[in-house]
């Protein structure tokens, strides 16, 4: 049976280790023969480009549809601003105002119009790269800079890496909505933590969040240490959930992830940690 | 009154610990958790809550199977792909909530009027009693929406009691990103301090965070965490960021004393308060009222 399987890297807190694990694990996933894709969701701050270093081919811009007002057909009659639910188009006394950037593109505006006077443009929020990183497809989403809505570009993502029968989603912080838009459908998530309190709590907002989606999913820990690690462990077992790797807190990986490396090839046992997370990975998502 | 908006950019640099120990040290500050999809303040400076309330930020559609006629029209109109078919039978529709926009476009156009669409518990905010002064924070639901909506919310409650109390700081830990949160948590602040690490990733994403301050027009000052991992990239930072109108407020050592006060469950300049990260806590604390005062005075 061919391999056809989206994993995504997610964690809720920040600086677990997503991008480290993520972008490590789709070199394992070339080294074994896989069609492998890199895709970071995390568009407000992408970063595993910092580490695969992908040749870019291909780059474009995404929008989401917001509203035109033909001014000589509206009739003023103010059925376009009682549909919108986040004020982004108004009638004031004998003229309709538009917010592009309260705008979330649902198309109720120009669908109640009674005179057919309002159209649709793009509204440019971000661009997708794509290229090739060693072998590795790789995609990520660039959120512009004032833009708050990331998850039409994060949607854009991950429908651009829709190819290669193993995908690796580079997935945001937290828990809400960029995150959902960034693991809805995967197949399995792996939620990298480290043995904190912080790391733990939130692991368990990302375990919740799972379960309400249905997506199952187990932990990755990142920087194990001897001293803490009982933490993850006690907690893992509570909440009944699997622990597929540790990754021990070497210096080592920390200077190489410091400057931009791929620990992959540059920290000696990592390589095999990752192979035997891509085997772990497999054979629970498929299984 | 200042508020001060702790933000990283990147995730995981040590808003939250940095935030802990500010609260000891400011004198009786008001503290508000912004970053309200994985807040953790609440571990450390552990609140004892005296009010708390539900928070409603937008509506959601839900379709009352008995009056649909499967026509398909919000299958055919949400732009969200919120509706799900299952074709097994007679076509059923239903929303998933998680995926609903909240746009109300499928409620409005549903023939049949079969669409509710009503206002949506989110989370709960709550406020709350710590050791240092009163707190703000709150809990998104879990896989809900509208973080934006609730951070404006934490802060202007967090304002009201700093006027009421007469406090003179407002601190607040954000959420990391640029994003909605971001935005709703740093618009109309009077200062926001950065904290950063000496990384590529810290680099990359400083310089997108700093942007988007000069963009709002808030004043940026810079923190550098663990600055002596990788000296020559501090360095680099600190030059960029000065070049971009951000000054340095301080550089805190890398110490295994933070993560020791996180399990304590107490701020490190509190849990060991001579250790290299507390000394460095402080010394970053000292210029940032340092450089506020100035700024009044000017």
């Amino acid at each position: 049976m061919a391999l056809n399987l989206t994993i995504a890297v997610a964690s809720g807190k920040g600086g677990t280790g997503k991008t480290t694990v993520s972008a490590n694990l789709a070199c394992a996933a070339i080294e074994a023969g896989h069609n492998a894709a890199y895709l970071d969701c995390d568009v407000e701050e992408p970063n595993g480009h910092l580490f695969l270093k992908p040749r870019i081919s291909h780059i474009y811009p995404v929008g989401i549809p917001v509203p035109v007002v033909n001014e000589e057909k509206c009739t003023k009659c103010g059925a376009c601003g009682e549909i919108c639910q986040y004020s982004a188009i108004v009638k004031i006394s004998k003229t309709v105002l538009t917010f592009d950037n309260m705008c979330h593109g649902c198309g109720g505006c120009s669908l109640v119009c009674p005179a057919g006077a309002i159209t649709e443009k793009e509204r440019p929020i971000g661009v997708i790269e794509e290229g090739d990183a060693g072998g590795v497809s790789f995609i990520h989403g660039r959120l512009n800079i004032g833009e708050a809505m990331s998850p039409p570009l994060i949607k854009a993502v991950r429908k651009a890496g829709l190819h290669g029968n193993l995908t690796i989603v580079d997935v945001p912080p937290g828990t809400s909505c960029p995150v959902i838009a960034a693991v809805r459908g995967v197949d399995y998530v792996l939620l990298v933590t480290e043995p904190t309190p912080f790391g733990l709590n939130d692991l368990g907002l990302a375990l919740d969040m799972l379960r309400e989606l249905g997506i199952p999913g187990a932990v990755v820990i990142n920087r194990s240490d001897p001293e803490y690690n009982h933490l993850a462990h006690d907690f893992c077992r509570e909440r009944g959930v699997q622990i597929l790797a540790e990754i021990p807190d070497e210096r080592r990986v920390a200077e190489a992830y410091s400057v931009g490396e791929l620990a992959y090839y540059a920290v000696p046992g990592y390589r095999k940690i990752m192979q035997q997370l891509l085997t772990s990975v497999e054979r629970e998502a498929i299984g | 009154m200042k508020e001060i908006v702790v933000i990283s950019g990147k995730g995981g640099t040590g808003k939250t610990s940095l935030v802990a120990s500010l609260a000891a040290l400011a004198e009786r500050p008001v503290l508000a958790d912004c970053d309200v999809d994985a807040a953790d303040l609440h571990l450390v400076l552990e609140p004892e809550i005296k009010h708390s309330a539900e928070f409603s930020g937008g509506k959601t559609a839900s379709i009352q199977t008995e009056k649909c006629i499967s026509c398909g029209k919000c299958f055919q109109l949400c732009r969200f792909g919120a509706v799900s078919k299952d074709e097994s039978r007679q076509p059923v529709y239903t929303i998933e909530a998680t995926a609903c926009e909240g746009c109300g476009v499928c409620s409005y156009f549903c023939p049949e009027n079969a669409i509710d669409f009503k206002s949506s518990v989110n989370g709960r905010w709550f406020i709350s009693d710590t050791r240092y002064g009163p707190m703000v924070h709150a809990k998104l639901g879990i896989a809900e929406e509208n973080s934006g909506k609730m951070v404006s919310l934490v802060r202007s409650q967090a304002k009201i009691i700093a006027e009421k109390e007469k406090l003179d700081y407002i601190l607040v830990d954000g959420p990391p990103g640029i994003g909605c949160p971001v935005i709703a948590s740093v618009t109309g602040a009077d200062a926001v301090l950065v904290v950063t690490e000496p990384t590529v990733s810290g680099q990359h994403d400083l310089e997108r965070v700093v942007e988007l301050v000069r963009h709002f027009k808030i004043p940026a000052y810079l923190c550098i965490n663990k600055f002596d991992l990788n000296l020559e990239t501090s360095i680099n930072i600190e030059k960029k960021a000065m070049a971009n109108g951000v000054r340095l407020a301080g550089r805190i050592r890398y110490d295994r004393s933070v993560t020791f006060a996180q399990v304590k469950k107490l701020p490190v300049v509190v849990a060991i308060a001579n250790s290299p990260a507390a000394q460095d806590i402080r010394a970053t604390w000292d210029n940032i009222m340092k450089i506020i005062n100035n700024e009044e005075c000017r």
